[in-house]
């Protein structure tokens, strides 16, 4: 493509972003651009749309179809067990803590369809904390939270979330979690005894309750600077004194203003705690 | 840019740091790229640049079977830096980086494959030959001399 096309492009996906928070008041004016441009262009290839202007007219016109938009551009995708040292981590250094608490307040922020959330359910039970723990999950997009309420993944995925599971220090048989049918695996309902799904949008909206341990993974790199810089206060103000705060492998809180009242609690595994 | 494992954390970073005088580096997200320093994309994310030069690491769908995705490195840099970029693709197993080189070329920039006889595996710099017929095709040691000669 040409520089001038790209500049117009460009130009169009800023006054496409205006739109979409005015009408739908979904504010994306802090998502990094380089991935929202590769995202907008992926799905304009899939619906064939000629260009931004139709795109608009599309997305501000129908709220279904503004819905699978949104869907493209927070990308969603994610596994149980993503980087198995986190929750082995989780396991050893910052669950011992927690069962130091009789009730136990944990949020699972952009938890998508909830194969994350799962991985965190089953540490969670084998380390004996499952009944006095609220977990809440929480997502910009509903339909991936309608998901994660199901708990149903494609059975294709088994083995890798198996050996995810062990490398995670899973205690039991995997396979005692779910059922299988019809090609998938149905994790079972018991484990979301505690949990509450909520929408939740970190750009726009505010602090909700406080938490021993707050997970988000993968979501912030989304972001730039300036709205990374606010979603971490928001996560201090949602932390109890001591509460611990996981990033996603390449998240870290090394340049955030918060940083100087953290420590950290396992650098490669990005676990951090609030001291001050 | 190297197709390799997920989930791996082999220390590549030493491996080149100890053969290398440049600083070299897995690239953290937000970080500004620098001049004299070689990056090396984490494993399992895309690695995007920003018009203010930093990258934005991506953990989106898999691109060419690949993440990280040469294509999606090499097009996002091309936009960025224009002709102050040079793509090379070397022995590898599949096209991606070809669509990303071709970019690279189009925006002015210095496309090269290593010489697909040279090669272990001609797939990839093949790709890119057939995709930017105009580009370079290069052996090892000439890429090393080119490389040397940007120092
Ligand atoms: C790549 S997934 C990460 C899922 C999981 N945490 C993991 O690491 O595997 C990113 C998730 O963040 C959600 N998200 C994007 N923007 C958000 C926002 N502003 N507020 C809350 N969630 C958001 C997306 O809908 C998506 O489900």
């Amino acid at each position: 493509m040409k520089d001038d096309q790209e500049d117009l492009f460009e130009q169009e996906v800023e006054a496409l972003i205006t739109a979409i928070n005015a009408h739908y008041g979904y504010d994306f004016s802090g998502y990094a651009r380089a991935s929202v441009y590769r995202r907008i262009r992926r799905f304009m290839d899939n619906k064939r749309l000629p260009g931004i202007p139709e795109l608009q007219q599309a997305v501000l016109r129908d709220s279904y179809f503004f819905e699978g938009f949104l869907q493209e551009v927070t990308v969603n995708v994610t596994e149980m067990f993503r980087d198995p040292s986190f929750f082995l981590s989780l396991r050893q250094h910052v669950l011992p803590r927690l069962s130091t608490y009789p009730h136990i307040k944990i949020w699972d922020a952009g938890c998508s369809t909830g194969e994350e959330l799962f991985s965190l359910l089953i540490l969670l039970e084998e380390e004996g904390l499952l009944k006095r723990t609220k977990v809440y999950a929480t997502d910009i997009n509903q339909k991936v939270l309608k998901e994660a309420r199901e708990g149903i993944y494609p059975a294709r995925s088994i083995a890798a979330y198996t050996a995810g599971y062990y490398a995670a220090g899973g205690k039991r048989e995997f396979s005692s979690y779910y059922t299988s049918n019809y090609g998938g695996i149905k994790f079972n309902s018991s484990l979301l005894k505690n949990v509450l799904f909520y929408p939740h949008n970190l750009a726009t909206d505010f602090s909700f309750n406080e938490f021993h341990l707050i997970i988000c993974r993968n979501v912030l790199i989304y972001f730039t600077r300036e709205l990374q810089e606010k979603v971490y206060a928001l996560f201090d103000e949602s932390l109890v004194p001591l509460g611990y705060l996981g990033l996603g492998k390449k998240e870290t809180l090394t340049l955030a203003g918060i940083s100087k009242d953290f420590e950290v609690i396992d650098k490669s595994n990005r676990i951090y705690r609030k001291i001050r | 840019m190297l197709h390799r494992l997920r989930n791996n954390d082999s220390d590549l970073q030493s491996v080149y740091a100890r053969k290398l005088a440049l600083q070299v580096q897995e690239i953290e997200e937000k970080e500004t790229l620098a001049p004299g320093n070689v990056y090396i994309a984490p494993p399992n994310y895309h690695v995007l640049l920003e018009k203010d030069l930093s990258f934005s690491l991506d953990s989106s769908e898999l691109e060419n079977f690949s993440r990280p995705s040469i294509d999606v490195t090499f097009a996002s840099a091309a936009r960025v830096l224009g002709k102050g970029v040079a793509g090379i693709l070397l022995s590898g197993a599949n096209s991606d980086g070809s669509k990303g080189l071709k970019a690279i070329a189009e925006k002015g920039g210095l496309a090269i494959v290593q010489d697909p006889a040279e090669a272990e595996v001609a797939t990839m710099p093949a790709a890119g030959l057939r995709l930017t017929p105009a580009c370079r095709v290069f052996t090892l040691q000439k890429i090393q001399d080119f490389l040397t000669s940007l120092l």
